[in-house]
């Protein structure tokens, strides 16, 4: 995801003079061709993100278009007040790029681990919440916030992640994309857990559970009417995401399913545990440990399933 | 206009912020005297601006980063021109505009940057200041800081950038009255030297006494000024500065002044009751 992000970016600065691209010290060699069309336009701010955030908010104000990239917690956490203050309180149109998102870096530690950036930042006035689910939802996603006249963050993986859209898709904020249909269960999953969840619905296919996928791009604004469609049509509704489930995708289709009326689908959530992960491991370590493999997932939704059909 | 014309506007304008405070139980009396003659100095005569055209892309911007020292700027602001002045009646009412901290560019025609929170102002100018360059604009950013600000670490960061970037069009200006909310600045975090620091963090420094209406003209003239870096200027002020029963004493960073205080301040000001 980040050489895809490398690249529309680059190609987005050359079309649009008013793209400026700000780096906390990372991805030196991945934005050589970005800086080789637009020189003026790349800055490393150096390790010192709070005033990265500021000073992208002082030029968005100035009528650039300044997207923020470095790793996850760094540009999140790291920086709150600054996106607060200085990005959502002026509705200045800065984009946030977070790589390295969830459990990417699992192997560096909780301090590189960033399972609270959406929850903490969805709470924000003006901010949209995108997790692009491949490539191609990055790329597309990428374009329609720089379309977008106001703060967005992006939380993008790291490398490697297999295309789930064939094409191009289109994108619009707040909507979802039916990745693979079905009639019984319906997976919902927001960012890198994409795969993980066309291979989870494959498995309950083999059970004879019919599984739809739909992917969440955005997770601020919900996209509410797919919502409602969902959770009347199916039994059982799976929220997935590397990330915490408290505040994230899960917790926004709880808080709203809390105002519906008797949906007829049950949620369950798949997300991180509420605890810091001590132990060394990779990111598919990572992601067993807390039951964010399309094994679990499939067992557990076919659980349910098999308990409201007894019911 | 003269500095003797800027003079008397400073003792005026610090009469209507005292009336406004004891009217509407506005605090940060103190900050807002400290810094008064820095903002008329850098209202009437240093910063190009059209009240007229606010959005005016060229244009001089503006940050008050110590963002507790509004109420001195709204009443600039009104008499540079940017609102009437009568706007100012409905100060501190409730669904109004003018509270103790800037609103944002949206909120109030001219404001630059939203501020109340510490730290965020001026690393926000060096983004609008490098924004200049990179539009191939000519505007000038003076960001004005008050001393207890100079504890936030952002304020640091930016410094840095703004050295290695050698944004030469951003100023910036510490009200360095020697004292925060609730003790000696220098006591609190050790902030001196002061002007060193900049220096050290490769500005082009300068200590000026922040009450001298000459001296702070003649800096803020030359923006940029051939140093080929960015513009520090420490400013020497006393916290409640032109009345004597506030000066330099930190109850007036949240007292309100009575009926009586308001008519001895302005005998003091030289301003008619």
């Amino acid at each position: 995801m980040r050489n895809a992000f490398a690249d529309e970016i680059t190609k987005l600065a050359a079309a649009d003079k008013r793209v400026v691209l700000l780096s906390g010290d990372i991805g030196n060699n991945l934005f050589n061709k970005f800086k080789d069309i637009a020189p003026d336009r790349f800055y490393n701010c150096g390790v010192a993100e709070a005033n990265m955030m500021s000073v992208a908010a002082g030029m968005a104000l100035c009528g650039l278009r300044p997207i923020i990239y470095t790793i996850t917690p760094f540009t999140t956490t790291r920086c709150f007040e600054q996106i607060r203050v200085g990005v959502c309180y002026h509705q200045a149109p800065v984009i946030i790029v977070g790589t390295g998102s969830g459990l990417s870096y699992a192997e560096l530690g909780p301090t590189h681990h960033s399972c609270e950036d959406m929850a903490i930042l969805r709470v924000l006035p003006h901010m949209t919440v995108i997790a692009p689910g491949d490539v191609p939802e990055l790329r597309t996603g990428l374009r329609a916030a720089l379309k977008h006249n106001g703060p967005v963050y992006m939380r993008i993986g790291k490398k490697g992640e297999p295309n789930m859209h064939a094409s191009e898709p289109d994108f619009k904020i707040g909507k979802s994309f039916t990745i693979r249909p079905g009639t019984d269960v319906c997976l919902i999953s927001t960012g890198v857990m994409l795969p993980v969840a066309v291979e989870a619905a494959k498995m309950l296919e083999q059970q004879g559970i019919s599984a739809r996928v739909e992917s969440f791009p955005t997770v601020k604004p919900l996209d509410t009417d797919a919502l409602k469609e969902i959770f009347q049509k199916n039994q059982v509704v799976a929220s997935i995401e590397e990330h915490s489930r408290l505040g994230g995708l899960g917790g926004s289709i709880a808080e709203w399913l809390a105002a519906q009326d008797a949906p007829r689908a049950r949620l369950v959530q798949f997300g991180t545990d509420d605890t810091f992960m001590h132990e060394i491991g990779v990111t598919n370590y990572a992601r067993a440990k807390f039951g964010l493999t399309a094994e679990n997932i499939s067992r557990t939704v076919a659980a349910r399933v098999t308990a409201r059909r007894a019911a | 206009m003269s500095i003797e014309e800027l003079r008397r506007l400073a003792s005026e304008i610090r009469a209507r912020i005292i009336e406004n405070s004891h009217k509407t139980s506005t605090p940060h009396l103190g900050s807002c005297l400290s810094c008064t003659d820095i903002l008329v100095a850098a209202y009437f005569h240093a910063l190009r601006i059209d009240p007229t055209k606010p959005r005016d892309p060229d244009r001089d911007r503006f940050i008050l980063s110590k963002g507790h020292g509004a109420a001195a700027l709204f009443q600039v602001r009104a008499i540079k021109g940017f609102y009437p002045e009568k706007m100012l009646e409905n100060y501190g009412e409730d669904g109004g505009i003018f509270a103790e901290h800037p609103p944002t560019p949206s909120h109030l025609a001219g404001i630059e940057a939203a501020t109340g929170s510490l730290g965020h102002g001026m690393p926000m100018g060096l983004g609008m200041a490098m924004a200049a360059r990179i539009q191939r604009q000519s505007y000038n950013v003076i960001a004005l800081m008050s001393d207890g600000e100079c504890n936030e670490g952002s304020i640091w960061e930016a410094a840095m950038l703004a050295a290695s970037q050698k944004v030469e069009r951003l100023v910036a200006i510490v009200d360095f009255n020697k004292w925060q909310a609730t003790g000696r600045s220098e006591e609190v975090l050790a902030l001196n030297p002061l002007a060193d620091k900049w220096r050290a963090f490769g500005w082009d420094a300068h200590e000026v006494d922040g009450h001298d209406m000459k001296a702070l003209v003649e800096l803020l003239s030359r923006v940029p000024n051939g140093s080929g870096k960015p513009i520090a200027i420490v400013a020497h002020t006393v916290k409640g500065k032109g009345v004597s029963f506030m000066e330099d004493d930190n109850n007036w960073h949240y007292r309100i002044p009575t009926a009586d205080e308001v008519v001895r301040a302005k005998q003091e000001l030289g301003v008619a009751a």
